[in-house]
């Protein structure tokens, strides 16, 4: 008796200072992040001379227009064949039981549509105003482009390995590409790619996720130290990635497009409840994207936000997409691109802007009501809301003032979206690993442990930190892929001219169903 | 040489030893020749992790050479030990659909189907092959109990 009473209270005296504990570690690894990686996301994020735009947006943003012109506007002219190849219409009977364009479509698009359209929307909006929005939505559109030129050629220099296993990206279209066109440099820049892969996946693939996965589920069951929704999402993933349970990830990859849907369809009510502000939202929209609407940053900070938060959400241009598209059985690699341009328009032009539409018709946003403007919060740096929320709070707050039980739902939705680009982005993230210290299952495993540390990282570190460094590191990958891209645009534009021209001819048939 | 073709949907579990033995009898009293058919249940809309997709292509040659090695050679030798010709297809999608595509492209006279497998709550709510080939089959169908 002595003995457990003993135990127990020596058990107490141990456990007593573990909350003051849990917050210390916390707030070290708060300043230890902000400290390291704080020189790298200004110089990423730094302003072209005299201006407030950051040159890395311009990149993005030139890219995916000099795509659009380069071939053609095909994200408009080859909308309807990208739908027709999504459902099958080319694809042989033959190869049923292969990878088809819609799974590949489905397994990219569950590794994008996620934080970037729920949390990166409202920190748009908090920040650059409805107008926001308007530049998400073209940031999106021209972005469809540049989806279309990596997957192309993600699918065209793919391995085709002797056990059967399909895989491909960025890191291969460099090499083998360039070694075609005979120019330099392709081993660096494939190695500096996967390098940024490596990072960006630790980061934008993981840390966000998790922090965003934490924000939402302290936001409805209260605070708690964020170590601890990391220790569990870390087992959950390491269950997965290391122990093989191949279960689980089965389960979310089936769930999330359920909630895909259902977000959409929510969003699509309450859109249709508040019928009589669509119009006026869209005005916001419109004319927020012109003149800022009073928010501090006017037409710029709207512009920035817009074309930053589309990016991160679409990944156009960054690379990721190409590693997930290149395993579909086609024999004609633009088909994969015609399929790509797609995953841009369900993810930025329809999911963000049904977000956006919510947050601003709701009402979330605090008004001025003598002016009409809205509150600038200084101190926060972004438009005063609610309660002071940002990220995945608002939208949430926003989708609350709907439907009372959102929130929880949203959590789970959250916590489903997060898991499962973080599924997404341990396999992106563990291609670029192995294309750089090679196959093998015990060099697999290192980079499948440092994921799960991150998530652990990523859940306890602030929003701030956490989201500066994941941009970084995304648009670290974006500048690598895209110089890659604007030199092997010839390969691809020979490509679409072929298959246009059997497309015509009748030799590209379509098979009946 | 026969003219007439009869399908056997064939799952190669025990349950089907019934459905194949009654169909070789058939054929035998009127002189068709069989074709034995395992469809191995596929959608291409259904969805897949990353990892899935890049083991796909490998997985899909694992699979059918099981499925001619278990199921359905011994079927076939089973068919010809019993003096009459046989063939085999294979195919992935949707078990009720593609059996019914291919009694239309080998013009077959008739399929033969086991009722076992279809007890499950599942197969009650959402049908059964047999039920959907009961439904939707071009030809005549014999569900074997």
């Amino acid at each position: 008796m002595n003995i457990k009473a003993t135990l127990a209270a020596l058990l107490v005296t141990l456990l007593a200072p573990l909350p003051a504990l849990a917050q210390g570690i916390d707030e070290t690894i708060n300043r230890i992040f902000a400290d390291y990686t704080g020189w790298y996301v200004s110089f990423i994020f730094a302003p072209l001379p005299g201006t407030t735009f950051s040159w890395i947006a311009l990149w993005l943003v030139v890219g995916a227009l000099v795509f659009t012109l380069y071939f053609g506007f095909i994200q408009i002219k080859g909308f309807v064949h990208s739908i027709q190849l999504v459902k099958g219409d080319y694809s042989d009977p033959n190869d049923a039981g292969e990878v088809s364009h819609f799974q590949a479509l489905a397994t990219a698009l569950s590794g994008t549509v996620g934080l970037g359209n729920i949390a990166g929307v409202a920190v748009a909006v908090g920040i650059g105003g409805p107008g926001a929005t308007f530049w998400m939505v073209i940031a999106g559109l021209f972005g469809m482009a540049t989806k279309f030129t990596e997957c192309t050629l993600g699918v065209k220099y793919r391995n085709e390995y002797p056990d059967g296993r399909v895989s491909g990206g960025p890191m291969y279209y460099i090499t083998k590409g360039f070694n075609e066109r005979g120019l330099p440099g392709g081993k660096i820049l494939a190695v500096l790619f996967c390098v940024f892969t490596i990072l960006g996946a630790l980061g934008g693939g993981n840390m966000f996720q998790a922090n965003q996965a934490h924000a939402q589920l302290a936001g409805v069951i209260g605070d708690y130290p964020g170590w601890i929704t990391g220790i569990i999402l870390a087992a959950v993933t390491f269950a997965v990635i290391v122990g093989g349970i191949k279960s689980i990830a089965r389960v979310t990859e089936k769930v999330v497009p359920f909630m895909g849907i259902f977000y959409v369809g929510v969003s699509l009510i309450i859109l249709i409840m508040n019928y009589d502000m669509i119009a006026w939202a869209f005005g916001q929209i419109f004319m927020g994207a012109f003149t800022g609407l009073g928010v501090v940053g006017g037409f710029t900070g709207a512009l920035i936000q817009g074309f930053r938060r589309a990016a991160f959400s679409n990944e156009a241009g960054i690379g990721s997409a190409a590693i997930a598209h290149s395993a579909v059985r086609t024999k004609e690699p633009v088909t994969e691109g015609y399929v790509a341009l797609l995953e841009p328009f369900i993810d930025t032009v329809v999911i963000c802007t049904m977000t956006a539409l919510v947050i601003v018709i709701t009402g979330v946003l605090n008004v001025d009501p003598e002016t009409g403007l809205y509150v600038w919060n200084a101190e926060a740096g972004r438009i005063a809301t609610e309660g002071e929320v940002s990220g995945v709070a608002l939208t949430s707050a926003a989708y609350a003032r709907a439907f009372s039980w959102f929130p929880v739902l949203l959590a789970v939705a959250v916590v489903l979206f997060a898991f499962s680009t973080m599924i997404s982005w341990s396999y992106y993230g563990l291609k670029a690993w192995t294309y750089l210290f090679g196959e093998g299952s015990s060099k697999e495993v290192v980079f499948k442990i440092i994921f799960c540390l991150f998530i652990i990282i990523g859940s306890a570190a602030n929003l701030g930190p956490v989201i500066d460094f994941s941009d970084a590191m995304l648009f670290s990958m974006a500048i690598v892929n895209i110089i890659a891209l604007y030199l092997l645009m010839p390969i691809v534009k020979r490509e679409v001219n072929s298959y246009i021209a059997r497309l015509k001819s009748g030799e590209i048939k379509r098979f009946k169903h | 040489m026969s003219s007439e073709t009869f399908i056997v949907a064939y799952e190669g579990e025990k349950g089907d030893t019934p459905t194949l033995d009654y169909a070789i009898e058939r054929a035998k009293k009127d002189g068709a020749n069989l074709l034995v058919v395992h469809i191995l249940e596929w959608s291409p809309y259904s969805f897949l992790t990353p990892d899935e997709l890049e083991e796909r292509h490998g997985r899909r040659k694992q699979e059918m050479a099981r499925a001619k090695e278990i199921v359905l050679d011994p079927a076939v030798a089973k068919v010809k030990a019993a003096g009459l010709e046989a063939s085999a297809e294979l195919r992935y999608g949707s078990v009720v659909d593609k059996i019914v595509e291919i009694a239309t492209e080998k013009s077959a006279s008739m399929i033969f189907v086991g009722r076992a497998g279809s007890q499950s709550m599942a197969a009650r709510v959402f049908g059964s092959v047999p039920i959907g080939l009961a439904q939707v089959a071009p030809v005549p169908t014999v569900i074997v109990p």
